[in-house]
């Protein structure tokens, strides 16, 4: 190998509640680059060779679950795509992903968040007669266009970077944030969920809901999945005004 | 000593385990899922390319019914599967789909009129019947018939598991996240349950329960380079192999697709060679069509596999820093449609490799990706040896797939078997009370426990990171895609040093609750174990059947080893599991076996083919005005649950 091997720098927040006595700190550990490396790759090497007692939380290492998302030197993304070779200065700091509870490091309970919300937004269709189907027969008939419109609103893999990227949310608690919208959006757009517009507003209709957004788009810049929140928020808004 | 109570405890929170819950809840029992992870972040998620159901909406599925789709299973598993099995699973696929369909996976519809598509290099315009517009469409695959996997551009594992967790969530079902099975709980052949180590706090927990369903998928992290995700680490399988009455099946039975990014091992999906794309060689020259002249790029993976490494063996792998590698070249299918339908396969690509696959080839090779074997299970889904021990989807070897799964039939089976074994699951429960020792739980909690003090109070001993890379490049070097019995020897041998070495396990980071290393440490013993039954098994067999092939052994033996293996780990001093065969019946088979039409066939056949084959004829001969339906109740009934076993409609056919 001819080009010179890199030491990149991580700064890494270590602290475990779990543990009596422990403080929150930042630890710094050295990781020498490899070709195509990623902080997936980094962070697995830093555990089995340096600090075996490091949590993160990695699933599919490729940018599809969603399991990831932390805070890479200031900006909150999924980390297992990451490659080390994009930051020149070779210095890389790592926070968990704020407004979540934290496990441990870099590990948040994202999990326990996402399943509040999606029971909050009923996440699913309602249909009092999804039931009765008969699976025997053909399937109801879906506009190919809507089906993909559908499907562009449900690649969201609940990573959580649009809720830590929110102001809105950290002024608010109880917001629901974009994940949320984004699901309701994509259940509004639906044929299948026969819920109205009147139904929808109970969960909406007021400054936890889509009125309490400020507009600053932080969900919009830091999606991975590159999603059209700030078009959905303003057409759940504009939906909502027509209600009432 | 902290115990739950439930009916129907469902170990893994993907797809298979969701289902199963879903239905012991329909049917009114208690239910409990445990996951590792947030049940939206299971592997399930990440298949790409579809699932198959013979449908028959689009053009190109026309003529596609069970029958079809069975045959094209059966073939693809080389005779392997169990043909029963297989049978349930095509009846009830069709109606799996359309009850996803029903619970919000929007899935992509056939579109009425002409549309251009890729067919062997070609631009090719086809014309979708107005009638089937807005059905459920679908699109080629490897080793099918016609084109029958359903699809939601490249993320259908993705939103079929979003709409069964959101029905989950709808139903109520509690997903006990971050905790993990670490034994099983049984006495006299019975299973109650499960010891659960909760991974933040550490605390053992005892889930006793009627009913026990693994669904924890595969174990291809047992392979250094695997498309799996990282937890797909085969502990489910371990914890039943650990209680020395319930059986593996067929572990050596391992797929490696063709596929997979270099060097990192991250699936493009087969919908890339489905929808038109192409593998290349170094030269840039298009080589599948002159090994498998049919079906080209589009042969079964286990030989698409096979091809590309004889291939790059001729010295024709493009040379990389990390060994040779092949092209997939998708960009004779435009931009319009890589954004559309392929879109995690470009943003693996730009993300990964830094490429637009619009404009570049793509470096692939193929890549450990799918564990056929599994626990062992009867057509109902439960173990024939380890009572009210289930298992369902990847985690089983309920064995619609015997040696080579087709492309589109792993997630079509997790909720096909969801369903099916999920009913079985809720019958077990309604029959039987539970009644459990408690001093049987005590005792599995205070085997557990032991194992874990033991852990945190050895001062000096083995890492467990370096024993689990040694095993997996073990597996990576000896037990890969082509295997021959020196190698797997050797391999059987190194892994029952690793087996003795595993014992010895000692931390660096000493504390019991949220803690990776004491994880890793839980895990790697379990997982040599499996190592060793995938290695031993593909020692012992030898012959070439589907993804295992042997280069010492390369016909497919149906004379000696038409049969399944199965391994029990009954010595925990041992380091090799005790393997035993079981049969599989030609005269019982619907579809005896023949060749399955790639390359030469050398098959060495079984001295009841011929009969069955024969006797088969005669059935149909005798029975002149039978229908298909008919014909089949006749060649293979199955013991398919009554709600499912009505007939399935089709666009232009009714129920015919």
């Amino acid at each position: 190998m001819s080009e010179q091997e890199r030491i990149l720098k991580f700064q890494v927040f270590r602290y475990n509640p779990q543990k009596k006595g422990d403080k929150p700190r930042m630890v710094t550990y050295e990781v020498t680059e490899a070709p195509g490396m990623t902080i997936f790759i980094a962070l697995n090497e830093i555990r089995e060779q340096q600090d075996p007692s490091l949590q993160f939380d990695f699933v599919c290492r490729a940018g599809i679950c969603g399991s990831c998302a932390m805070v890479v030197n200031g900006q909150p993304t999924l980390a297992c795509r990451t490659l080390t070779s994009n930051f020149e200065d070779g210095e890389i700091k790592l926070l968990p992903l704020p407004g979540f509870e934290l496990i441990g490091d870099l590990s948040v309970n994202t999990g326990k968040f996402m399943r509040a919300m999606s029971e909050r937004v009923e996440s699913w269709i309602h249909d009092k007669d999804a039931d009765k189907v008969d699976y025997d027969r053909l399937e109801e008939r879906m506009d190919p266009d809507v089906a993909d419109e559908i499907y562009e609103l449900e690649r969201c893999v609940e990573c959580g970077c649009c809720v830590s990227a929110c102001a809105t949310k950290r002024m608010r608690p109880d917001f629901l944030s974009a994940v949320g919208f984004i699901r309701l959006a994509r259940y509004a757009l639906d044929p299948r969920d026969k819920r109205s517009d009147d139904e929808f507003y109970e969960v909406l209709g007021d400054d936890d809901g889509v009125f309490g957004c400020m507009t600053l788009l932080g969900c919009e810049d830091y999606c991975p999945k590159d999603l059209p929140h700030q078009t959905q928020i303003a057409y759940l808004r504009r939906k909502m005004v027509m209600v009432r | 000593m902290k115990v739950i109570y439930t009916d129907s405890l469902v170990i893994g929170g993907g797809l298979a385990g969701l289902r199963v819950a879903i239905a012991s809840m329909q049917r009114g029992y208690d239910t409990i899922v445990l996951s590792l992870i947030p049940a939206k972040r299971s592997h399930s998620a990440a298949a790409q390319g579809g699932m198959q159901a013979s449908l028959g909406a689009c053009i190109k599925g026309e003529g596609d019914d069970e029958d079809v789709h069975f045959a094209d299973t059966v073939k693809g598993s080389d005779w392997g599967c169990d043909q029963d099995v297989a049978r349930m699973f095509v009846n009830t696929s069709p109606k799996a789909i359309r009850q996803l369909s029903a619970w919000g996976v929007p899935w992509s519809r056939v579109r009425g009129g002409d549309r251009d598509v890729i067919i062997n290099g070609e631009k090719v315009t086809i014309t979708e019947k107005d009638e089937a517009h807005g059905l459920i469409t679908s699109r080629d695959f490897g080793g099918t018939k016609k084109w029958r996997t359903c699809f939601t551009s490249d993320g259908t594992g993705h939103t079929m598991l979003y709409a069964m967790d959101n029905k989950a969530i709808q139903m109520g079902i509690p997903v006990h996240e971050r905790k993990e099975a670490v034994a099983l709980i049984h006495e006299d052949g019975v299973c109650y349950g499960a010891i659960v180590r909760d991974l933040i706090t550490g605390e053992l927990i005892a889930y006793v329960a009627k009913a026990t369903t693994i669904a924890t998928g595969g174990y291809g992290r047992l392979y250094s380079v695997s498309t799996n995700a990282v937890i797909s680490e085969g502990i489910g399988n371990a914890i039943a192999l650990e209680t020395g009455i319930a059986t593996l099946g067929n572990m050596e039975a391992v797929q490696f697709h063709p596929t997979a990014i270099v060097p990192v091992g991250i699936l493009t999906t087969e919908g890339c060679r489905g929808d038109g794309g192409l593998l290349l060689d170094k030269d840039g020259y298009r080589f599948m069509p002159d090994y498998e002249p049919d079906k080209k790029e589009l042969a079964s993976r286990d030989v698409v596999s096979r091809r590309m490494t004889e291939h790059m063996r001729k010295g024709k792998g493009v040379p990389s820093r990390y060994g040779d590698h092949l092209w997939l070249d998708i960009t004779l299918l435009g931009r319009a449609h890589i954004e559309k339908n392929l879109r995690e396969v470009k943003e693996i690509c730009e993300y990964f490799l830094g490429i637009d696959p619009v404009e570049e080839y793509i470096p692939v090779r193929p890549t450990q990706h799918y564990s056929m074997g599994g626990i062992r299970t009867n057509a109902t889904g439960e173990s024939p040896t380890l009572k009210g021990l289930f298992s369902a989807g990847e985690a089983a070897c309920w064995d619609m797939h015997g040696f080579n799964r087709l492309g589109g039939n792993s997630v079509a089976e997790t909720v096909v078997a969801g369903m099916i074994v999920g009913e079985f699951v809720a019958d077990y429960c309604a029959a039987n009370p539970l009644k459990v020792n408690t001093s049987t739980i005590e005792h599995f909690m205070k085997q557990e426990e032991k194992k874990i003090t033991d852990l945190l109070l050895r001062d000096f001993g083995e890492n467990p990171f370096q024993l689990k890379a040694e095993m997996q490049k073990i597996m990576m070097d000896k037990v890969g895609i082509f295997r021959n019995g020196e190698d797997l020897a050797q391999a059987v041998e190194e892994l029952k040093v690793l087996n003795q070495r595993a014992k010895k396990i000692a931390l660096r980071n000493r504390i019991s609750s949220s803690n990776p290393e004491l994880v890793e440490a839980i895990r790697v013993p379990k997982m040599i174990k499996l190592a060793q039954c995938v290695a031993y098994g593909a020692m012992l067999r030898t012959e070439s059947r589907g993804a295992h092939a042997r280069e010492d052994y390369p016909e497919r033996n149906d004379r000696d080893w038409l049969k399944r293996t199965l391994t029990t780990w009954k010595d925990d001093s041992a380091d090799l599991p005790e393997v035993s065969y079981e049969d599989l019946d030609v005269m019982k088979m619907e579809m005896p076996p023949g060749s399955r039409g790639y390359g030469v066939d050398n098959t060495i056949h079984h001295p009841d083919t011929e009969k069955r084959v024969q006797k088969v004829e005669e059935i149909k001969k005798a029975n002149p005005d039978a229908d298909r339906y008919e014909i089949q109740e006749l060649l293979n009934p199955t013991p398919i649950p009554e709600k499912f076993k009505g007939k399935n409609e089709r666009i232009g056919r009714g129920f015919k």
